[in-house]
């Protein structure tokens, strides 16, 4: 599935990016970006709380298909910069990171 | 390196963490452009960051080189920083010195030389105490 399909699927908000890329690496949700950038798989959709410029240093690096900010934490002007520089497709959601991962795990069919 | 390599330079900025990962995007940008094996691009765009991320945490910054060939890719990143006293402990997952604020900032979880061995085909640390650190990458082209 794409990240705008799920996007749209889940009425999530599309901060930036074109959401074009396929997630096939799964879901992986963690907020410590060293161990996101040893651990996320690539192509994968990741849920975390973090919102700042590192958050998608660490996204463009570590090739996750998407960020996905949970329970609507601030996503600063540097921060959507840098996503831009690096063509990352950020998503916003009021859900907190367990029950995001779920509804985005049934609706990839995942569980 | 052969002699036709293709050789970059990046000074990286202390203590600027809004800046780091700019000399890793770069560097990714055009190991895509290269068509260089996806796979090979995030391993050293992973461990090249967590190096670019301890020059800027722990040294005020630094200069990195990176030489790429038919190969292999390799990077050195070199510091006047504090250098690191105990190399075996710094390999150890967990272990780190990093400040309250970094950690504040989703780093200094101790993973940044474990994640650099584990996404390199080899690390060579030269570090001395009040000198410096350098810190050699390879990762091998997969053809």
């Amino acid at each position: 599935m794409k990240v705008k399909e799920l996007c749209e699927e889940l009425g999530w908000e599309l901060a930036i990016g074109d959401g074009d890329r396929e997630i096939t690496g799964g879901i992986y949700c963690c907020d410590l970006l060293s161990l996101v950038m040893g651990r996320a798989p690539a192509d994968s959709l990741w849920i975390t709380v973090m919102g700042n410029v590192n958050t998608m240093a660490v996204a463009t690096l570590a090739d996750t298909a998407c960020v996905v900010i949970a329970e609507r934490m601030p996503l600063d002007a540097e921060a959507l910069e840098g996503a831009k520089k690096g063509g990352i497709t950020v998503l916003k959601t009021e859900q907190p990171v367990f029950e995001a991962a779920l509804s985005a795990a049934t609706t990839m069919k995942l569980n | 390196m052969s002699e036709n390599s293709l050789h970059y330079h990046y000074v990286v900025p202390g203590d600027d963490f809004t800046r780091a990962g700019i000399a890793s995007s770069a560097v990714k940008k055009t190991l895509k452009q290269l068509g260089i094996y996806p796979e090979t691009v995030r391993k050293l765009s992973i461990s090249l960051f967590e190096g670019e991320i301890n020059m800027v945490i722990h040294a005020d910054g630094g200069e990195i080189d990176v030489w790429i060939d038919d190969e292999k890719i390799v990077a050195e990143l070199v510091d006047k920083g504090p250098g690191i006293e105990n190399i075996e402990l710094a390999m150890q997952e967990g272990w780190s010195t990093a400040s309250e604020q970094v950690r504040g900032l989703g780093f200094g979880a101790g993973m940044g030389l474990p994640n650099m061995k584990k996404y390199s085909d080899e690390l060579i640390i030269d570090s001395t105490v009040g000198v410096g650190t350098k810190v050699t990458l390879i990762v091998n082209i997969v053809k």
